[in-house]
């Protein structure tokens, strides 16, 4: 009886999941189709075409937009991976506080509109001027938490028992957590990098605010083109990022997989 | 949280080392720009859209006038709908997410986060060509005879969902699957070994052990549909205004920064009620449910 | 000490110091313009502008002609971001801003811009004398109009059977416009056509009329398609909307060769986009220059053949190719045929009853 309905529920979580991910897709489907129409309408179909991508490559503003996001979603990462795992390992091992716990996570409840301001008014209050390095410094801002989120929770489900051993066996503290903790939590981290990459990425409304002239980001580009119509140029570099983007991660994935398991067998070890 | 991981592995300086950054950096580049717009919230607009240092609490009055009580409302009725669908389809796609086989789990994972890398902006632009009357989904019902005029499917509550649950559907999804994915088959089986249909395992042992995972998405959805104005904007077609509207414009086109400051801390208020309730939530879950298996 | 006590004296430190900052920075004093002891070539210029709404080349040519470094900063989408920005950041950090003619006097007020050097600008010779007297900045003291037209209604003549003549086919459409129309809402221009309709003025401060204004357009939302100020014109082509609320020049953008523009019996209004030059500007003797530049008529020509407005510059106009004025009739409304319309003009204390009005017609 109960493995009948478990098939059932299989099968009904998997039509489920299908619909989800056709949901996420279907519009990515669209416009990597919409980038090879040669109409350039969105609604009537001008015959296959890449001109778009030829147009694509002279679209200076475009290009040097999506140069800046790079540059400042792999900075904006890497700082906030680091201060964001930190503030996880303090907060779930070191200061139980339900109110710093609360007060922490505010950067994810304020609205980002109200932050971009704030923040612009705070850097023109100490006269920095605006450029990359302010944009890269309010990404950090809200990236950060979403690490020590993420961090967090697989901190909370961390088996303290292996720590326990290593003290056991004489390791020292920084030892310990040099070499048995962090391998542990690295899938955290890593998810947690990965989140602050692409919310820094596709960030708007901040760095709209907080950039200068010389460091305007892809998706501030994209916005203001759209005064005159989303061209297909832009669904056209888009269509590149996606298959760049999914390269990347392929990549990503099989060094992580294997690092993984090195940490793994290293901490099994220990 | 678990409890038991506290056993002597930390303590107060050690603490300090890994807070100290973090925190130093949430003081100067978080509380003090916030700080800033708190305190215009308190002060008045002068005649040309600047700022009076007059103290007033009359920002946070006219925040309750009906017009605005009605775009709050509004606002909040559109943020719980787009959470809780995305609740149940985020559920179903993290748990079956967590219930493949090992290997495949990342990929599936990184499936779901895949589309965040493209511009939400080009996608939700996307999104229009698809809903709109003359759009592919429209011509594509018509065109098989299913419908004869087109359904509107644009410029209405029904497409801010729609870009509201596109934007943040994987941050609901992530935070799930962490939850899920932690208990591992032992323990959904293990109801199902002492007598109870999977229903009831469900609704009794597996749900209320992700509840830290739910909360956590339901927060991560709800907040930012709140808040959001570019979603109303494009896909509402501008017919509907909600809070994120309502500061975008008093900061913008009314230059009142202190009654938009108000209006923002109204929201952020509301949003740390949640955050507060969400805390409890977890230290309750935390003494029942002691450590996972 | 505990990093709880830490935490405490850490938010009451930042507390005060942001309280003290905040009424410390209050609205600037201009700065004396300080005399350009820098020759001009090795001054750097951050013009602000609309994407897409500089010529092709303007800026490399100027660059070359006066060896000035320019950065071309596009990242506004509408007046009111400009404002927003130069408001946060106190008017620092561009040099020439482009933006529409009501909000000089914001700018102004707020301390952002100044008196420009009219020496330094000799082509403002080249201006339509219209052009020289407009009424947010009669006798061009703080800016230089760029491009200028009216507003009014863009149709498909063959989706369309009725006859459009009046702001009134807007506002209670004949039914079978149902659904099929959309109106601009941003700024001023979504309580301009009932105002009109209403023979009230644009920039009126009367509350009772704003109020009635306010009903009027609170009706007419229910027949809209949606609010547009950006792909319109996509709508008309699709024929998903059969006609939009526009500026004269955006017909132009609309492929299908049945698209009509008019402008209503009641009256429209004049808009004009300007540029002016931030106070804080340390580069002042190059700001001055482009503009100079800009209104050369080879130059400014280039503007009206990009973005098919009209320039107010008559050299310029002369200049254009007469089979694009045919093309496009918008183009060939004159000065006078222009300013027989109302100027649009700050709205002084009116503003938040007139933000109130439009905040309640989004939400109604």
């Amino acid at each position: 009886m109960a493995r009948s309905e478990t098939a059932v529920r299989d099968r009904t979580l998997g039509a489920v999941a299908i619909l989800v991910y056709v949901f996420l897709y279907v519009p990515i489907v669209v416009l990597v189709v919409l980038s090879f129409n040669g109409s350039g309408q969105s609604t009537t179909w001008g015959g296959f075409s890449t001109r778009w991508y030829g147009e694509m490559l002279e679209a200076d503003d475009l290009i040097d937009g999506f140069k800046n996001t790079v540059i400042i979603a792999t900075a904006t990462t890497v700082i906030a991976t680091a201060l964001g795992t930190m503030l996880a390992i303090g907060l779930a091992r070191h200061v139980r506080s339900t109110a710093l716990d609360s007060l922490l996570f505010l950067p994810a409840v304020v609205p980002d509109l109200v932050l971009a301001i704030g923040l612009l008014s705070f850097f023109t209050l100490v006269g920095m001027e605006l450029g990359r390095i302010t944009v890269i410094a309010s990404h950090v801002v809200f990236d950060m938490i979403f690490v020590a989120a993420i961090v967090r929770t697989r901190l909370g489900f961390f088996d303290a028992s292996v720590e326990e051993a290593s003290h056991d066996l004489g390791a020292n503290r920084a030892s310990t957590f040099v070499r048995v903790t962090l391998p542990l939590i690295a899938p955290g981290v890593a998810a947690g990098a990965l989140v602050a990459f692409t919310l820094s990425f596709d960030e708007f409304i901040i760095a709209f605010f907080t950039a200068g002239p010389e460091s305007l980001t892809f998706p501030i580009r994209v916005y203001t083109r759209i005064r005159f119509g989303l061209t297909p140029v832009v669904n056209a570099i888009a269509t590149v990022l996606l298959v760049v983007s999914f390269t990347l991660i392929l990549l990503a994935l099989k060094l992580n997989g294997s690092a993984t398991r090195r940490a793994i067998d290293r901490a099994s070890a220990a | 949280m678990a409890r038991r991981d506290d056993a002597g592995t930390g303590n107060r300086a050690q603490g300090a080392l890994f807070l100290g950054p973090g925190l130093v950096y949430w003081l100067a580049l978080f509380l003090v720009p916030v700080g800033l717009i708190l305190v215009y919230s308190f002060f008045r607009r002068t005649s040309i859209g600047g700022i009076e240092y007059t103290f007033t609490l009359d920002n946070y009055v006219r925040a309750t006038e009906p017009l605005f009580v009605k775009v709050f409302l509004f606002s909040i009725r559109t943020a719980l709908i787009t959470t809780a669908i995305a609740l149940v389809l985020g559920y179903a796609t993290a748990y079956f997410i967590a219930t493949r086989p090992v290997r495949y789990r990342l990929p599936l994972l990184v499936l779901v986060v895949l589309p965040f890398w493209t511009n939400l902006l080009i996608r939700t632009y996307a999104w229009i060509a698809l809903l709109n009357n003359e759009g592919l989904i429209n011509k594509g019902l018509r065109g098989l005879g299913i419908i004869e005029s087109p359904l509107p499917l644009l410029n209405n509550q029904f497409s801010i969902v729609v870009g509201l649950l596109y934007a943040f559907l994987p941050l609901m999804v992530l935070p799930l699957y962490a939850s899920i994915e932690r208990l591992g088959p032992r323990l959904r089986e293990a109801g199902a070994d002492l007598g109870g249909s999977p229903t009831s395992v469900f609704r009794r042992v597996t749900f209320p052990m992700t509840i830290p995972g739910v909360l956590a998405g339901c927060i991560f959805v709800f907040v930012p549909s709140l808040a959001n104005f570019i979603v109303p904007d494009l896909l509402g077609g501008g017919l509907k205004s909600m809070i994120g509207n309502l500061i975008q414009q008093q900061f913008f086109q009314a230059r009142d920064w202190p009654f938009g400051a108000a209006l923002a801390m109204w929201v952020i208020a509301i949003t740390m009620i949640l955050l507060v309730f969400q805390a409890l939530m977890l230290r309750r879950e935390g003494r029942m449910s002691g450590r996972g298996a | 000490m505990r990093p709880i006590a830490w935490t405490r004296i850490a938010v009451t430190v930042a507390t005060i110091s942001v309280i003290a900052a905040a009424c410390a920075s209050d609205t600037s004093e201009p700065s004396a313009a300080p005399t350009s002891a820098v020759p001009l070539e090795d001054q750097e210029l951050v013009v602000s502008n609309w994407a897409a709404y500089t010529p092709e080349g303007l800026v490399e040519d100027f660059e070359k002609e006066t060896g000035v470094e320019v950065t071309l900063l596009e990242d506004h989408v509408n007046n009111e971001d400009v404002v927003g920005k130069l408001q946060a950041s106190d008017g620092v950090g561009r040099d020439v801003v482009f933006i529409s003619g009501p909000y000089v006097k914001t700018l102004l007020d707020n301390g952002w811009i100044g008196e420009l050097d009219h020496s330094q600008i000799p082509n403002l010779a080249n201006l339509y004398p219209e052009a020289t007297e407009l009424a947010y900045d009669p006798g061009n003291v703080y800016s230089v109009p760029y491009t200028w037209g009216t507003t009014g209604l863009c149709y498909r003549t063959d989706l369309v059977d009725t006859e459009i003549d009046s702001w009134l086919d807007l506002l209670a459409p004949d039914p079978s416009l149902e659904g099929k129309i959309t109106m601009l809402g941003t700024e001023r221009w979504l309580l301009q056509p009932a105002l009109l309709s209403l023979g009230y003025s644009i920039n009126t401060q009367d509350a009772a009329q704003i109020d009635e204004a306010k009903e009027l357009t609170i009706a007419a939302k229910q027949h809209l398609l949606a609010f547009d100020d950006t792909v319109f014109y996509e709508k008309l082509d699709s024929g998903e909307a059969s006609m939009v609320h526009a500026w004269d020049g955006w017909c132009n953008y609309a492929v299908n060769e049945n698209v009509e523009f008019v402008v209503p019996s009641e009256g429209s209004d004049v808009f004009s986009d300007t540029m002016v030059i931030t106070e804080a500007s340390e580069n002042k003797e190059a700001a001055h220059a482009f503009i100079n530049f800009v209104l050369e008529p080879e130059n400014h020509v280039k503007v009206a053949e990009l973005v098919l407005y009209k320039v107010p510059n008559g050299p310029a106009m002369e200049l254009l190719d007469p089979e694009i004025v045919k093309a496009y009739p918008n183009l060939g409304i004159t000065p006078e045929e222009l300013l027989a319309f109302e100027t649009e003009l700050d709205l002084g204390d009116a503003q938040t009853a007139w933000s109130q009005a439009v905040a309640e017609i989004k939400a109604s």
